[in-house]
């Protein structure tokens, strides 16, 4: 039997996707059991498995005998306004999730890369915050607890459903950024806010280190925006850079911050963006990461912002660059090459600031590896991990590279 | 024994290493002779989880109690493990900083343990428990070798190792140095107080506020038998004895404006709520005595008898009244005072059983209450600890909320750190409820197998 035979009379038909471009067989469990069923045969049958969510983010193009996308795991279990929480299966869209909440009058307060039918899986599991970090947080921030099904079709729960959780070692932390490593995640137990009622975007254009002293200048005049955003011109299509500033939550704090905004802009006019216009600009700069090969963010302390900026604009040419800079988190989007990659992770390792490639094609990634620069001790804690959660290797994920 | 009465252990040996460079040379030493460890703090925990027995040795790491570098730029200090909670706070004073986790036990719990048990405290509603904040580590593991986890940024290299780390339990090691993230002062703060004559209106309330979108630094809730005791005791805050409940709400921020306007809200929907008075602290002297209050609340109820069992679970918020109603009622039937003081904007219930330890009658009904207590909270919805952590008192409830497969999964995690198994031995997971991961075992060295495949290499 064809491993698609094999799979189609383990899950059934409807399991079984059209393949890619590559050819490798596309299944699609329909429910956190049927992962495991499949992952448990695949490590037995010796089969290499790659993970994928609706397709929109990670190059679909690792080499493997199998692609298992978690895009059927769509359903919304529950969404609990008054307790601000929710459980959502991995393969549900952001956008879909987003509008549930929202009639609910519940916010995710996460805007991360990527287009908006991107799917919560791939949002945890890579760990990929958008500006909404500076206010909120990295996106573990925003878990309470994971279920996942290891690469030997165990399934394991981690967390709960309540704010505050210490009981057991919290594995949730280590599936959120493990870009799959450590398991395929299938159902994510969600911290919710209020939906924000105030919610305003202001933007400014200028020099860049003009527009980076208006952002400290921000910090200390003591507003708290949700997202305070350092964009490129040519991410965000404009002549020059752009500071965004959004100010999200109760009516007496966004009415508060907007005041106290002009006297923090060093003279300059910050325009306020229509609502269209506002979701139209925070759209196109997480769907901006999402059009060029190669994605990666690193994280350096706020005082070295400008610092890491002049380094990426020096070896890797500063076109699209979108930074959280008071977060100390940037992201880099565009082509390069493996040689300049590992350059740069080498030299911002003697920094004290990690790389983390979120998306390239296989090629680069494998040779990159989404982790480096690892510190003394740390890859065989890692390897150990990897070995537990996946003692066949039957995941394809690119860790740390060649 | 730790903060908590109702067990007591004696190891063989007791150190105190003055140095890091002593505790790593103890700690190979210990590895050398195979011999089992337990790293302790100040000994406030609540959960028995500092506790070692005999066959292993008591590391203790209060003098390990340097603030290395405090660096008000990149907002964030460098501290060994013994370095006391409420002293990093007043370090970071001056920088216009502080160290948001502030557990009740912060003028003698070091931020080791805080690491160690994931803290939190009545301020961790707007600003997140001890894994919040935390950057980075360097870890003593069991065989002695030291590791680096987690940059200054908190970005990790590669899987989140810090994230795993923070809320162990000195299970897989001791953390050695310690980055903790600093956060600006607050320039506006007001502190409210408002009396109930019902726990569920004082429930409701807490859900009102929460569904305005507005977060508070802190939603403290103690109930009448707290109100008492901290009235009764030196810290008496100036509480309405009458009360069925009382909130202590406090809203912080960095602009004052907001604050006021917040507070405004926050005031008229206590009053809405049902609030028979809604007091403003109007000076820093009555905030402080209203907090204190709050703070020695524990203190205060110790001396309702000889011994005190101070509990701590979660529950969605939404159920906090009805579950409050049901811990009354387990009370009742055993005949037990239990009073309750609680972070009730997370749900983090922490009912208070007083009792006498010496009577094995009471302690059996203490045990069988706590018990129930526990299993009340998990079919709310909840969870056996939200900040004290399983140690050896919560063991037994782990198989109500989690199967043998994810046992297994957290003793295959903790192999990985320590394959012996010999840092905090026998606590946490219940490991005869464990479905096995046998590949997991003596991994950690990495001198086994070869890299799986499909990782490119």
């Amino acid at each position: 039997m064809t491993i698609l035979e094999k799979v189609t009379a383990l899950l059934g038909e409807g399991a079984v996707l059209e393949a890619g471009t590559d050819r490798v067989p596309r299944v699609a469990p329909g429910s956190p059991d049927a992962v495991a069923l499949l992952l448990g045969t695949a490590h037995q049958e010796g089969w290499r498995v790659r993970i994928e969510g609706a397709g929109t983010w990670l190059q679909s193009d690792a080499p493997a005998d199998l692609a298992l996308t978690t895009r059927r795991l769509d359903r919304i279990p529950a969404i609990e306004p008054s307790d601000l929480t929710a459980t959502a299966e991995a393969g549900i869209g952001l956008d879909q999730l987003r509008q549930q909440l929202a009639d609910r009058g519940a916010w995710l307060a996460i805007d991360p890369p990527g287009l908006a039918g991107r799917t919560l899986g791939s949002v945890v599991s890579t760990a990929t915050a958008g500006p909404l970090r500076h206010g909120f947080g990295p996106i573990k921030d925003h878990l309470l607890g994971v279920t996942f099904v290891t690469g030997d079709g165990r399934m394991v729960q981690s967390g709960g459903r309540v704010m505050k959780n210490v009981a057991g070692y919290d594995l949730t932390r280590l599936q959120a950024g493990g870009f799959g490593a450590f398991g395929v995640i299938v159902l994510v137990h969600l911290r919710l806010r209020t939906l924000p009622r105030a919610d305003v975007t202001y933007v400014l254009e200028g020099a860049r280190e003009d527009l980076t002293q208006v952002g400290e200048d921000i910090a200390a005049a003591g507003l708290t925006p949700a997202a305070l955003e350092l964009v490129s011109p040519a991410l965000a299509r404009r002549e020059r850079w752009v500071l965004a500033v959004r100010l999200a939550g109760s009516p007496a704090l966004v009415a508060a911050d907007e005041a106290g905004l002009g006297a923090a802009s060093g003279g300059g006019r910050f325009s306020p963006l229509r609502a269209e216009e506002a979701h139209a600009f925070w759209m196109r700069l997480a769907e901006g990461f999402s059009v060029r090969p190669v994605t990666f963010r690193i994280g350096g302390v706020p005082a070295a912002s400008d610092e890491l900026l002049d380094l990426l604009q020096h070896q890797l040419g500063d076109e699209w660059i979108s930074a959280s800079p008071a977060a100390g988190a940037i992201r880099w989007t565009g082509d390069t090459n493996i040689d300049r990659l590992q350059r740069l992770r080498r030299t911002l390792a003697g920094l004290e600031v990690p790389l983390t490639l979120e998306r390239a094609p296989w090629p680069l990634r494998g040779a990159v590896g989404h982790f480096g620069a690892y510190r003394e001790g740390v890859g065989p804690l890692v390897a150990g991990l990897r070995r537990t959660f996946d003692p066949g290797g039957a995941l394809v994920v690119a860790t740390e590279g060649s | 024994m730790d903060g908590l009465p109702t067990h007591r252990l004696i190891p063989d040996l007791v150190v105190l290493p003055g140095t890091r460079e002593e505790l790593v040379a103890v700690v190979r030493l210990l590895a050398a002779l195979g011999v089992s460890f337990v790293p302790r703090g100040a000994g406030t925990g609540l959960s028995g989880g500092a506790l070692a027995a005999e066959g292993s040795v008591l590391l203790v790491l209060t003098r390990l109690n340097r603030i290395v570098r405090i660096d008000r730029d990149s907002r964030l200090a460098v501290v060994e493990p013994g370095v006391v909670n409420a002293k990093l706070g007043a370090a970071a004073r001056p920088a216009g900083l502080q160290y948001a986790p502030d557990p009740s036990s912060q003028s003698a719990c070091t931020i080791g343990g805080n690491v160690a048990e994931n803290a939190g405290g009545p301020h961790c509603l707007k600003y997140g428990v001890t894994a919040n904040h935390i950057l980075a580590l360097e870890v003593l593991l069991a065989d002695g070798s030291l590791v680096e986890i987690g940059s200054p940024s908190g970005e990790s290299w590669g899987p989140d190792l810090v994230g795993v780390f923070v809320g162990s339990e000195g299970n897989f090691g001791i953390a050695t140095r310690i980055t903790v993230r600093l956060t600006p002062l607050p320039r506006a703060v007001r502190t409210l107080l408002a009396d109930f004559t019902g726990l569920r209106t004082a429930g409701e309330a807490v859900s009102a506020i929460i569904a305005t979108g507005i977060v508070p630094a802190a939603l403290e809730m103690m109930d009448q038998s707290c109100i008492n005791a901290v009235e009764d005791s030196v810290y008496a805050a100036g509480y309405p004895r009458d009360a069925a409940a009382v909130l202590l709400v406090e809203i912080d921020g960095r602009n004052s404006d907001a604050v006021v306007a917040e507070t405004d809200v926050v005031t008229d929907l206590l009053r809405q709520s049902g609030a028979r008075s809604v007091r403003s602290a109007a000076t820093e002297a009555e905030r402080e005595r209203l907090w204190q209050g709050r703070k020695k609340a524990f203190g205060a109820m110790g001396r309702l008898s000889r011994d005190l069992v101070v509990q701590d679970a979660v529950v969605p918020r939404s159920v906090l009244p009805q579950v409050l109603e049901t811990i009354a009622a387990i009370a009742t039937h055993y005949g037990l005072v239990v009073s309750n003081v609680f972070h009730a904007g997370d749900g983090n219930l922490h009912p208070n059983i007083s009792f006498d330890a010496t009577d094995p009658v009471l302690k059996n009904k203490v045990e069988a209450a706590s018990a129930e207590i526990m299993q009340a909270c998990i079919a709310a919805g909840g969870t056996i600890t939200g900040e004290h952590g399983v140690g050896i008192d919560k063991m037994r409830y782990m198989p109500l909320i989690f199967d043998a497969e994810s046992l297994g999964a957290m003793q295959a995690v903790r192999r990985v750190f320590d394959p012996d198994e010999r840092v905090n031995p026998g606590k946490v997971v219940p490991v005869h409820a464990c479905r096995e991961w046998t590949h997991a075992r003596g991994d950690r060295v990495g001198s086994r197998g070869a890299a799986p495949r499909g990782e490119a290499a």
